[in-house]
């Protein structure tokens, strides 16, 4: 299990086969986030993501690896004034 | 053609409006279009976590290759919250500049907090955003922000979603006559007549959301406010006369009257 903390909320993600677990060279790094968006169904939406503060451009999500504690936002648009 | 000029770039309508309050999508969709915006405002929020993957996005409804889309930071109280925001909205809507800035002092007036605000808007100008700033109606603040290099000065006419109207027209004026970018009234317009008298004054544009979205018929006041707009910046480049309290001047003429009143003066 990895947790991570998304938009506020400790969220817990199993490990399994479908997300091809990667080498722990990034200490202790499960999944990606292309992985984790999938897990949350939200893969192709129009979102954005922030990764401890920093932004994670689309073209990283492959690259880019998650490890325990990690704090995301995802956002996407929505009506404002 | 009369054209509105942001960061380099011509507009033809001079009503921006925002997104927020509609009932649905369908009448999110139907006002923008009745209002001739081209810009629109939306705001970034977190995904609800466990949402119907399916459920319909505003970007879907909005393309933003319809629309300006003018991401802002509202509900943001700190200069940290507003540039994260501000970058998650640029990397959202695939490198998108052209921001509007707001940074909160109290959740009751929703007051902007202008110290905050001038901090933002210096780092996110350094980043090469393109800058629409919401403000006090203060003429000093209003200049400096010009200064630091927003492309836009947005002060307000009154509360946000107050619709008291334009408040304090003189300080409105000090500010269009000091700017050399455009003035836009963001906040307070309540109804069609708000936003005529502010482009009466000489602002540049006028920014509205809760005016039109809560109407009793959004669309309809969508409407409205298109003509309000355009009737206003129409007037103000005709130049209104003169006001005078005596001395009236008949429109008709003056002499060839058949009243008995000239003729006993023979």
């Amino acid at each position: 299990m990895i947790q991570l903390i998304i938009n506020g909320q400790p969220q817990h993600f199993p490990v399994h086969d479908q997300m091809r677990p990667l080498t722990n060279d990034h200490d202790g790094a499960v999944l990606n986030i292309t992985q984790l968006l999938e897990h949350m169904a939200l893969r192709g939406k129009r979102i954005a993501v922030e990764r401890n503060g920093e932004i994670v451009p689309r073209s990283k999500f492959d690259e880019q690896l998650l490890i325990n504690g990690d704090r995301l936002e995802i956002v996407v648009a929505v009506g404002g004034g | 053609m009369d054209s509105l000029i942001i960061a380099g770039k011509t507009y033809f309508s001079r009503l921006l409006v925002g997104t927020g309050k509609y009932k649905d999508f369908a009448e999110t969709r139907a006002a923008i279009d009745a209002s001739g915006a081209e810009i629109i405002t939306v705001a970034i929020r977190r995904t609800n976590l466990g949402q119907n993957p399916d459920e319909p996005n505003l970007l879907d409804v909005l393309p933003p290759s319809q629309y300006t889309l003018l991401p802002n930071t509202a509900g943001c109280y700190t200069v940290d919250d507003a540039i994260r925001t501000l970058r998650l909205a640029r990397e959202l809507l695939d490198g998108h500049s052209l921001v509007k800035l707001e940074v909160l002092g109290d959740p009751r007036t929703l007051y902007p907090n202008m110290v905050e605000t001038i901090k933002a808007a210096e780092i996110l100008i350094k980043e090469g955003f393109q800058v629409m700033v919401y403000t006090s109606d203060d003429p000093i603040i209003a200049k400096q922000l010009e200064e630091i290099g927003c492309v836009a000065i947005m002060p307000l006419a009154s509360l946000i979603g107050s619709g008291m109207g334009i408040l304090n027209p003189w300080n409105l004026q000090i500010i269009i006559d000091n700017a050399t970018v455009p003035v836009i009234v963001d906040a307070g317009v309540g109804t069609a007549s708000d936003a005529t008298i502010a482009m009466e004054l000489g602002c540049d544009g006028v920014l509205t959301n809760t005016a039109i979205a809560t109407a009793q018929n959004a669309v309809l006041m969508a409407s409205a406010m298109k003509k309000a707009v355009e009737a206003g910046r129409e007037a103000y480049r005709a130049g209104r006369m003169a006001k005078r309290l005596y001395n009236g001047s008949p429109s008709s003429p003056v002499s060839g009257i058949i009243a008995s009143r000239t003729d006993k003066a023979l």
